[in-house]
């Protein structure tokens, strides 16, 4: 217990003189990210097959064959060029729809967290309407509305982010919202907009940053669902979810190559969770209260 | 001392929705170039008051003036016209800034909302600092890298940016190390010296009040008690509350130094 | 007659691994009914020192030293041992009485449960009775109603009293208070400032007080310890050492308060501020910040020199019986 009065502000650095870094899971979890993105960019440079046209008298070859690292599928095409050639669509339907959730969340959380109680209470109530239903749910029922293809599926992933995304600005917001700095701000004659946009938003930001990391592995899996139940993306694309539609058929006579598409998935889950919590740690720091 | 003060509060009440009766028929004024100090226990009321004042809340009742005009109900957008002609430095060093922003880019935040040309931003800012004694290597600091005596210099300098009338510091060196609250009021005394800014000191600490005020008020349960000089105070308090007060500042009676 | 409640010498604290020092060699003795405050600004390790004392820190800690509580050796005693003389013979009072009492509980239930574990009543009614003897005596006048009350029902001066009544049930040998007023009103910190008076002289026991507030240092210290950077650098009789300080620190500590009738704009701060525990300059810690630094002062620790009777000073201008001008 101190006294109410002020330590030297000992930040991290000060206090050890060292810079405080991204932990280590978190940087591996970034690196594998940044590499899966690359990947997705060189697709037709890196990949050593044709992703659509398949041999069919090389069909389902088992892992570490020879030509074949990750096996064929059901059609002779080889799993590991489908792989990369899936990271476009599969990566654009995770990261996308938070972008867009995440900017229309935020901005609705701002309006709810620094408007008057009627405000707020119309606004979340609104979304919590949408919040009933489980996401899986609302992005298939949209998605089937909207009809297939890429981008009715982002569209109806972005919206299933939107009431997640506001609730966590919302309540980040409603931290921040009395402080000084806000009380002094708001002295300064500043605009609503200026005020959300320019002093708000970075302190609430953070907060926000974080859980929409959380949201893009979500995302993906989201997509991969879309495109396994036929909604989103149709074969014969090469897309990580729909890859686990396809090999779901095999699942006894090859197991192994079946599970792939999924294994990533996961991977690529776990990284972006790994990221958004090694960001959180990181952006504590400067928001640590005393030493 | 001109006859219209620069910041007036009159018959002042704030009810709180729990029934709470913060602020009493409150009447305090403050002149051009003038320290009135604000002084008394918790719950008093006096910084209910303070942001009664400066409209930060609304008043239940009573009348508010700034630069003569009154505010009491001036809509939205015409207060914040004139909203910078009273400005606040806080209490807590800490959570008086935004954590994610230097200390140019909340000092920018207050020129731009002022109207004040962007290309004079420069100079108001580095003019200020240099008032409140913080070097041009600060401007691009954020908060946890300076101490509770640099922050408050800070806000002090925030404060000043707009060329206000009057500061209200709200317990603005009650959270700082007494060596360091040494600085913070020098700086203040400076700063009034040079630019002839009237101040609201509003503290809790008697012989603060008493060296930084031309005139003080004491608050006691919403109501102003008594209303005198630095002087009158320490020799002559009227009220019992005062005189209580005064018997209980540790030390007082044992000094010798 | 008087004994020595508390007898500490060369008090070393260091956290963490890399063993921070926070309190670097401190000495003092605390005679029975007498008040020694260590007075000091925040980070000076004033706190720790008061809490390495009471042996209340974690394993990560290091307390070497030596520390003795009447004939006590603290830092031999078994954790197991200290709970039993922590409240018992040595008794602490937080600063901020509201975290320190259960906000779940009655404020009698809390009482009873302390009586009992002092072994001082067993039976409800008698309980009840030494409750309330001891709400009477630190100064309550309505036991009853207090008893039944939760802490969130009283205000903050009566939480303190509360918890200065636990401190003293089992009339322990020596009371450490860290910033007991520091939250509370003026008016209110001047009735519980009294009231450790008079507990320090009813028990005969020794109170060691923190504070940073110079003025509690006057009202009630008998012997002042001024701290800066984890050293005591000015230990000796109050009115020696705030009214006629050796140190430059404790010179520009006092002479940076505001006094009735300074002008403004003449008060007189310390430039800079103090060492982050991690960064201690070598020599005197004071040095960079001493308008009468001189180059032994960076490079070699300053002695403890004798100034008065039982006045000391670590600064080397004192050795050298320089009269440092105020």
């Amino acid at each position: 217990m101190t006294a109410p009065m002020t330590v030297p502000r000992l930040g991290f650095k000060k206090f050890t003189g060292r810079r405080r870094r991204l932990s280590a899971p978190a940087k591996v979890a970034g690196g594998f990210l940044l590499l899966m993105v690359l990947v997705a960019l060189v697709a037709p440079v890196l990949s050593p097959y044709d992703p659509i046209v398949g041999d069919a008298t090389q069909r389902l070859l088992p892992l570490l064959s020879d030509g074949h690292i990750l096996g064929t599928d059901g059609q002779g095409r080889d799993v590991l060029s489908r792989l990369i050639w899936g990271a476009r669509p599969s990566l654009l339907a995770g990261i996308i729809p938070v972008i867009i959730g995440g900017g229309v969340g935020t901005v609705l959380g701002l309006v709810a967290g620094l408007g008057s109680a009627r405000v707020n209470s119309i606004v979340m109530r609104i979304l919590d309407v949408f919040y009933a239903f489980p996401a899986v749910m609302l992005a298939i029922a949209i998605s089937a509305a909207l009809g297939p293809g890429i981008s009715n599926a982002i569209l109806a992933l972005s919206l299933v982010n939107i009431p997640p995304v506001a609730r966590v600005a919302e309540t980040e917001v409603l931290r921040i919202k009395d402080a000084a700095f806000m009380e002094t701000a708001r002295l300064s004659g500043a605009s609503w907009f200026s005020i959300a946009f320019r002093q708000a938003l970075p302190a609430a930001g953070p907060g926000i940053l974080v859980f929409c990391t959380g949201l893009i592995g979500l995302s993906i899996v989201y997509a991969a669902g879309l495109g396994f139940l036929g909604l989103g993306l149709t074969p014969p694309t090469a897309e990580w979810g729909l890859m686990v539609n396809e090999l779901r058929q095999y699942t006894f006579s090859a197991p192994i190559v079946a599970l792939v598409p999924a294994v990533l998935i996961l991977i690529v889950s776990i990284a972006c969770n790994a990221l958004g919590d090694g960001l959180r740690d990181r952006m504590d720091v400067r928001m640590e209260a005393r030493a | 001392m001109s006859a219209t003060p620069v910041l007036a509060g009159y018959d002042l009440v704030k009810k709180f929705g729990n029934g709470h009766t913060a602020v009493d028929g409150v009447t305090l004024e403050v002149f051009s170039g003038e320290t009135v100090g604000v002084v008394g226990e918790s719950g008093c009321g006096k910084s209910t008051t303070a942001r009664l004042m400066l409209r930060l809340i609304e008043p239940t009742d009573g009348r508010v003036t700034l630069t003569g005009t009154d505010i009491t109900k001036l809509p939205a957008r015409a207060l914040r016209k004139v909203r910078t002609r009273a400005q606040l430095v806080p209490q807590n060093p800490q959570t008086s800034f935004n954590s994610r922003l230097t200390m140019r880019t909340s000092l920018e935040f207050h020129l731009r909302a002022n109207g004040t040309a962007r290309n004079e931003w420069g100079d108001r800012i580095s003019t200020v600092m240099k008032q409140v004694g913080l070097s041009g290597a600060h401007e691009n600091s954020y908060p946890h890298e300076m101490s509770g005596g640099q922050l408050q210099r800070a806000a002090i300098a925030r404060a000043l940016v707009t060329d206000p009338e009057v500061i209200v510091c709200d317990e603005a060196v009650s959270a700082l190390d007494k060596s360091v609250q040494a600085q913070v009021l020098n700086v203040l005394h400076e700063i009034q010296q040079q630019t002839g800014v009237a101040y609201l000191f509003i503290s809790h600490d008697l012989t603060v009040v008493e060296h930084m005020s031309d005139r003080i008020a004491v608050m006691r349960a919403g109501k102003v008690v008594e209303q005198t000089t630095p002087y009158d105070l320490w020799n002559n308090p009227q009220h019992p509350y005062t005189q209580t007060l005064l018997a209980s500042v540790p030390g007082l009676h044992r000094a010798g130094g | 007659m008087t004994r020595t409640a508390l007898s500490v010498k060369n008090l070393r604290v260091a956290f963490g691994k890399r063993k921070t020092q926070i309190v670097r060699g401190v000495s003092f003795d605390i005679a029975t009914g007498s008040t020694m405050v260590l007075l000091g600004e925040s980070g000076s390790g004033k706190s720790v020192t008061a809490k390495a004392i009471m042996r209340l820190h974690d394993s990560t800690t290091s307390v070497s030293g030596d520390i003795h509580l009447g004939a006590l050796d603290l830092l031999a005693q078994k954790p197991a041992d200290l709970g039993r003389i922590r409240g018992s013979k040595l008794a602490m009072i937080p600063q901020d009485p509201a975290a320190s009492l259960d906000p779940l509980s009655r404020i009698g239930s809390q009482l009873a449960e302390t009586i009992r574990r002092h072994g001082l009543a067993k039976k409800r009614a008698d309980v009840t009775a030494i409750s309330v003897a001891q709400l009477e005596a630190v100064g309550i006048t309505d036991p009853t109603r207090v008893l039944r009350a939760f802490p969130h029902q009283l205000s903050g001066g009566m939480q303190q009293r509360i918890l200065i009544a636990l401190a003293v049930m089992s009339k322990p040998g020596l009371l450490i208070a860290d910033e007991p007023t520091t939250a509370l009103d003026v008016t209110v910190q001047a009735q519980v400032l009294a009231l450790f008076k008079e507990l320090v002289s009813t028990l005969d026991a020794g109170l060691l007080l923190v504070t940073h507030d110079v003025g509690v240092a006057r009202e009630i210290a008998d012997t002042v310890g001024v701290m800066y950077a984890g050293r005591m650098v000015e230990y000796g009789p109050a009115d020696q050492v705030l009214n006629n300080p050796s140190h430059p620190y404790t010179k520009a500590l006092l002479n940076s308060l505001p006094e009735v009738g300074m002008p403004r704009g003449s008060l007189v701060p310390i430039a800079g501020q103090p060492p982050a525990a991690a960064s201690i300059p070598s020599g005197c810690a004071f040095a960079p910040r001493c308008a009468f630094a001189t180059e032994v002062c960076t490079t070699e620790v300053p002695p403890t020199v004798t100034v008065g009777p039982n006045h000391t000073s670590a600064c080397v201008l004192a050795l050298e019986n320089i009269e440092v001008a105020a």
